[in-house]
């Protein structure tokens, strides 16, 4: 593919992710690969991929912008943001308008809200808490013997959804053998899971008008955007490449320099 | 990397806390004069004019909490019942004791441990936390534990307050009295609150450099020339020593010199400092190119009230006062008047998880700051001395996030 290209890459806790667009802020290529322990090779290997994906030669990328956790391990790029910002910009690429970013991460969970124009008028984190994080349901999934790939179908099967009552990762952990003891169903518990993710997003932040839901919980199971839409009565909007849409809005970033 | 910038005066002030500590070890090995130990709000005034020397375990903490001690003994307190959520000054320095360990000991040669006093004397008005710690070292060591039972929650400050505590003041005299023989001399009452309101003016001068754009000083750099205003108001030495900070500073903004190269943003810090991790803040802030101009700690130790003409009145007035003893209404005001005068553009709230009476966000007062007042803010977890309850990725990440959308909106 000829051309110029840009690209972002976005070091998250859990995975990292990269997407490469052209001069039109077109996507031409993206990847997701595991963090693991070495962030600049992680960085390196998911970036290749994108690479590999969009026919491109690394030559022809012309500037490069990171984010995330590990954004100040990637060697060689041009500028850093933080996530937050680089999720907003790649949201309002997308959603045009006021919008109030729900981003649900490995490790934290971010509520953003945007102005019509795009511009950020506040954002928060969770606590140091895990509570609520893709690694509360990897934790959960983990304990039931279940893999991350089967949660969302389990959930669409729920007819009788538990409520889980605790806070803490742990003792949410404890109260679910209680279920499993009790033979409740893996279904209902791992929608009552997800259930419990979207209260503790709701505790963040009063949402109010469009939610854009973003983050690699939900790419992979889109029944919280659902769930997240009936509790709130509001329109939830999923945009394209929700796990990437924090690397996306690095490369448009790269664009911009 | 930008440095951050040291000023000259900071030799003396080691010099000047140096004399401090070993004022109060000479006294405890020597027998004479007697000791008391005293919270850094309370009545140090009254214990100077009583012929104390002064020792405060505020301070103690925080230099464990500043030498990154503090989270290896805080353990030690707890499996003696005392629970990783309350106060962390109060379980590191029990904790650090238990284990036969002071910092003071690496930093000052011959000290050997923290001074064992004649009396422990405290003010509720921080907190209930630090009457329960010198409950502890009281029942340790069987030396008597009094102190000044104060108000919370205060909205305005009125003569029925400070009639009620001004009573106290005068009964704690007597009692101090009582329990180790010591007697109040009424003259050196006077003289000592005057020195201290001196000091008070000095510090609240010396702090209020921050005014200017740029900044000679940060909250961080106050966080360590606060020392002497802490541990010796009400001494001449303390007056001396924030003459010539002041002076210092002057000549810096007459010169032009800025504490942060490039000052693009201005920040006030609302809540105590994370005393392990203070370096790596102000590093954090000067590449921000963000000032912090002021902050609530800080101002915490001007007590424009005391008078020498009125010593008990005063006292009771000044320690009342204080912005941690007062409402929500006040604090808001409060904040309004501090962007007044420093001209801040957003806040910082840290939300310290073990200090409940320092973390002012639990309350929804940020939210309320921002929709009546416009001020933008951001929370950060973290402790005053556990550095357990500090996610130093995720505090950089909302820092830089809040720093970027302060330059969005200009």
């Amino acid at each position: 593919m000829a051309g110029e290209f840009y690209a972002g890459i976005d070091v998250g806790s859990t995975t990292t992710k990269v997407v490469l667009i052209d001069e039109d802020d077109v996507l031409c290529g993206r990847s997701v690969v595991k963090s693991g322990y070495d962030f600049a090779a992680a960085a390196g290997v998911a970036l290749d991929a994108a690479l590999a994906m969009a026919g491109v030669e690394r030559a022809a990328v012309r500037r490069l912008v990171s984010t995330g956790y590990g954004r100040r391990n990637v060697p060689g790029v041009d500028e850093m943001r933080t996530e937050i910002f680089c999720h907003g910009s790649g949201v309002h690429h997308q959603v045009k308008g006021a919008v109030t970013i729900v981003d649900i991460g490995g490790q934290d969970n971010k509520v953003i809200r945007l102005g019509p124009a795009g511009e950020r008028e506040s954002f928060t984190m969770n606590r140091k808490c895990a509570a609520g994080t893709g690694a509360f349901i990897e934790e959960i999934a983990y304990r039931m013997g279940l893999e991350l790939g089967v949660l969302n179908g389990l959930a669409e099967q729920s007819e009788n959804e538990v409520s889980i009552g605790s806070f803490c990762t742990v003792f949410s952990c404890t109260e679910i053998l209680a279920l499993v003891r009790r033979g409740v169903q893996p279904a209902d518990i791992v929608k009552g899971v997800f259930r419990s993710v979207i209260k503790r997003v709701l505790e963040m932040d009063t949402i109010a008008g469009r939610v854009a839901m973003t983050g690699g919980v939900v790419a992979h199971n889109p029944i919280i955007a659902r769930m997240m839409a009936e509790m709130t009565g509001q329109e939830v909007i999923v945009p394209d490449w929700p796990q990437e849409i924090g690397a996306y809005g690095a490369a448009l970033t790269a664009r911009r320099l | 990397m930008a440095e951050i910038k040291k000023l000259k005066a900071a030799k003396l002030m080691k010099k000047v806390m140096a004399d401090h500590f070993y004022e109060i070890d000479n006294a405890v090995k020597a027998g004479s004069p007697k000791v008391a130990w005293c919270t850094s709000v309370g009545p140090a005034e009254l214990l100077r004019a009583m012929g104390f020397v002064v020792y405060f375990p505020e301070n103690h903490a925080a230099i464990l909490g500043a030498s990154r001690a503090a989270t290896d003994y805080i353990p030690a307190a707890n499996a003696i019942g005392y629970s990783p959520e309350i106060c962390s000054y109060l379980t590191a320095d029990v904790g650090a004791y238990l284990k036969g360990f002071t910092p003071l000991q690496k930093i000052y040669a011959g000290i050997d441990s923290i001074p064992k006093p004649d009396v422990l004397v405290y003010n509720t008005n921080q907190c209930r936390d630090v009457k329960d710690w010198f409950m502890w070292y009281a029942r340790r060591w069987n030396v008597p534990c009094l102190g000044i039972e104060s108000y919370v929650n205060v909205g305005e400050v009125t003569d029925t307050h400070i009639k009620g505590i001004a009573g106290q003041f005068q009964k704690l005299a007597a009692d101090i009295a009582d329990a180790t023989g010591a007697r109040l001399d009424s003259d050196k009452l006077e003289e000592t609150v005057e020195l201290s309101r001196k000091c008070s003016d000095l510090w609240r001068e010396v702090l209020e450099t921050a005014a200017n754009k740029p900044t000679p000083l940060t909250f961080f750099d106050g966080t360590i020339h606060m020392g002497p205003a802490v541990v010796m108001r009400g001494t001449p030495v303390a007056n001396e020593y924030y003459e010539t900070l002041l002076a210092e500073l002057k000549e810096w903004v007459a010169d032009g010199v800025s504490a942060v190269d490039g000052e693009k943003h201005r920040i006030y810090w609302e809540g105590m400092p994370i005393w392990g991790k203070l370096r790596e803040n102000a590093e954090l802030f000067l590449r921000l190119k963000t000032a912090v101009v002021a902050s609530t700690y800080c101002n915490s130790w001007i007590f424009s009230a005391l008078d020498g003409k009125d010593p008990w009145n005063s006292m009771a007035r000044a320690y009342t006062e204080l912005f941690i003893v007062r409402d929500d209404a006040f604090k808001e005001d409060y904040f309004l008047r501090m962007k007044g005068l420093f001209g801040y553009d957003g806040i910082i709230f840290h939300d310290a998880k073990t200090c409940p009476n320092n973390s002012n966000c639990r309350y929804g007062l940020p939210q309320r700051m921002l929709e009546k007042h416009g001020i933008p803010f951001v929370t950060i977890d973290g402790d005053l001395n556990d550095l357990r309850c500090y996610s130093e990725e995720q505090a950089i990440t909302k820092i830089e996030a809040f720093v970027e959308q302060l330059g969005d909106r200009r």
